[in-house]
């Protein structure tokens, strides 16, 4: 997973609640077997629009995606977050962001950044109002910066361990396998095992 | 202080608990299908890992799978996913069952009647719907790849603790209503972000009086709200459905199992984080309107107008829906015509599901201008049918067979909506373009899936 430590860059404004994981990667895009390329599927039928926030030149090269409550909500796709991060987004702003997608996201090193609805709408007029400017999003001090406004965020201090350092989750979880070993030990012998496949 | 049933499980399994690190929590069964276990597998090899317990990990192929002629996957890039499934498990030595086997079909569907869920048991899946397994009184959760990949590796995960919700259901359900309809009420309640960071408990008098069929309905769109589990205590009806199954523990070891099984409830002392109560005797049957599975209203009521809506998130997502949706404000939603009817999914493509839509369908017509989807949850609930003459009952109605898979709930496989169609479906996500690009999606209960078939109007089987 690569580090995420201070990142600055300029916005795009979603101004959009209920962001499915069906509009992030559409299902016909999961048919590949690999992690990358996902990128060409994000947004893959608001992008068919030429008024789409994305398409508009002034957000070219933007990384830094800011958009409304309950981003992520459905499928578990990890997808969506390869699909972000393809396309070139290092860190999603959102008032809401539906479990699993925040996992993932944290899991694969796209830092998602909770902030209060209040604090989203006044980067989106700060963007909206001129595109150029940029934001910073501190994960070392939690802090989001933008013109001379200063938010700051949550993140429990084992995720954000994990992003500054870029560790592996199964390597650390490697490191107690004794404990692992110990605890199948201890397990019900009339729980179910999928092998061997029972005779009819 | 007492315990509720889902902290009774998590606590049952801790691995490993310590200061500023999440519990590493031992996973009894790991359930997966083609889409999202290809890059686990990559992971694994790139690193020289194994899977280090096959015995609690199963395959199948559902999302990508033909319904119409098994035999066939026209879609070369879904013909390659299914294969590189059926390689990866031949490779690490995972139980599989491809297209064509007998206990081949949605993973949600074919998990259950094996036997393999059970109380008591912690099951991951890499699918959102992994919420469905909770109906046996287990914490089932949906999980990305990177999940999937270190559950192989590891038979554990890290995860932050839940908070809990219980949702309780008094009272009994009016003929006509059924499990769907008490969702789609929950959901149009908390709204899609209400079970966030949740695990919940369904109660009451009317989950207690629900079959195994009814209560996986239940607790599959748990999601849907946010929640990422559901779960319902275990009781008489959750130990009738698993005994004699494949899988379930036979003999003394039953009656060892029964015994455990019998604790997992919640303490009367226990405290929930927040408490939802609905009363059954006054739902009727419910349908989505708009784009996500907390815009639902009762099918006697009619679109509502954006404008009713204070708060201005609601209100701005509501006028987007109805555009896409192409309603108007006030129309009866009994008025809204449809040309699809898809039975079937993980929330709804199990017998009881079918024998219910064919009872109604019974020596009716499906409408001319209709076309309806039949596709069973799993192969066996196919045969199951068959004995039971319901392929003949749906066929003389004018709808399709078809053979078991996700089919019509997303579009990944050859059935899907075109632009502009417009359906009654009882699977469980009403995103745009969810079931085909364009495609429009009202979300219903089986009930109402069949008597909108024959009417090609949403209806409920009293408009008949």
């Amino acid at each position: 997973m690569d580090k995420f430590t201070v990142h600055t860059g300029r916005v795009v404004p979603l101004r959009l609640s209920n962001v499915d994981t069906d509009q992030i990667i559409p299902a016909e895009y999961l048919k590949r077997v690999t992690r990358t390329g996902f990128g060409d599927g994000l947004f893959a039928v608001w992008r068919d629009q030429p008024d789409f926030v994305l398409n508009r030149t002034e957000r070219a090269g933007a990384d830094v995606l800011v958009a409304g409550p309950e981003f992520g909500t459905g499928s578990s796709r990890e997808h969506a977050v390869w699909a972000l991060q393809d396309y070139g987004f290092r860190t999603v702003l959102s008032s809401r962001f539906a479990d699993i997608f925040r996992g993932n996201s944290l899991k694969a090193g796209l830092l998602t950044v909770l902030l209060p609805q209040e604090q989203i709408e006044e980067i989106w007029a700060l963007t909206e109002a001129d595109p150029t400017v940029e934001l910073t999003v501190d994960l070392i001090e939690r802090q989001v910066r933008i013109a001379d406004r200063v938010f700051a965020f949550d993140l429990d201090d084992h995720s954000r361990r994990r992003l500054l350092e870029g560790l592996d989750d199964i390597s650390i979880t490697f490191q107690h396998l004794d404990e692992i070993e110990a605890y199948e030990a201890t397990r019900p012998s009339f729980k179910p095992r999928t092998l061997p496949v029972p005779v009819a | 202080m007492g315990r509720t049933l889902a902290e009774k499980i998590w606590d049952a399994h801790v691995v490993r608990r310590a200061d500023g690190e999440p519990d590493l929590l031992y996973i009894d069964l790991h359930m997966l299908h083609e889409v999202t276990s290809p890059q686990a597998f990559d992971g694994l090899r790139l690193a020289g890992r194994p899977v280090r317990k096959p015995e609690h990990t199963i395959a199948t192929e559902d999302h990508n799978v033909p319904t119409l002629d098994i035999g066939n996957i026209t879609d070369p890039v879904s013909k390659i996913q299914l294969e590189t499934l059926r390689r990866n498990c031949a490779e690490f030595g995972v139980r599989i069952h491809s297209l064509g086997d007998p206990e081949q079909g949605i993973v949600f569907v074919v998990g259950p009647q094996l036997g393999l869920v059970q109380p008591g048991m912690t099951i991951v899946c890499g699918d959102s719907h992994t919420s469905t397994l909770g109906a046996f009184g287990g914490l089932a959760f949906g999980i990305g790849t990177s999940q999937v990949e270190h559950v192989l590796a590891t038979q554990t995960l890290p995860m932050a603790p839940f908070k809990t919700m219980s949702v309780t259901v008094n009272g009994t359900l009016k003929p006509g209503v059924t499990a769907k309809d008490i969702i789609l009420a929950v959901i149009a309640r908390i709204g899609t972000g209400g079970g966030q960071g949740y695990v919940i408990e369904y109660r009451g008098e009317a989950i207690r009086n629900l079959s195994m069929e009814g209560r996986l309905t239940v607790c599959n769109m748990s999601i849907e709200g946010g929640a990422r589990a559901g779960t319902i205590a275990p009781d008489e009806t959750t130990f009738e459905y698993l005994k004699g199954r494949p899988h379930a523990p036979q003999g003394e070891e039953w009656d060892a199992a029964v015994e455990y099984w019998r604790t997992l409830y919640t303490d009367d002392d226990a405290v929930f984080d927040r408490e939802v109560v609905i009363d059954a005797d006054q739902l009727t049957p419910y349908v989505t309107w708009g784009t996500n599975p907390g815009q639902g209203a009762p099918l006697s009521s009619s679109v509502p107008d954006p404008a009713d809506f204070a708060d201005a998130v609601e209100r701005a997502a509501a006028e987007q829906a109805l555009s896409y949706m192409g309603l108007k404000a006030g129309t009866p939603l009994r008025e809204v015509e449809i040309n699809t009817v898809f039975l079937g999914s993980c929330t709804n493509g199990r017998i009881e599901d079918l024998r219910l839509a064919a009872e109604i369908l019974r020596g009716r017509k499906v409408a001319d201008n209709v076309q309806m989807l039949v596709v069973p949850g799993s192969a066996k609930v196919r045969l199951q049918a068959e004995g039971e003459g319901l392929d003949t009952v749906f066929k003389e109605a004018g709808a399709e067979w078809r053979f078991a898979g996700c089919s019509m709930c997303l579009g990944m496989n050859p059935d899907k909506l075109a632009p502009g169609e417009r359906s009654a479906s009882t699977s469980n996500r009403n995103f745009e373009g969810r079931q085909g690009k364009g495609g429009r999606t009202h979300l219903v209960s089986p009930a109402v899936a069949a008597a909108s078939a024959v009417r090609g109007r949403l209806s409920s089987p009293a408009d008949l």
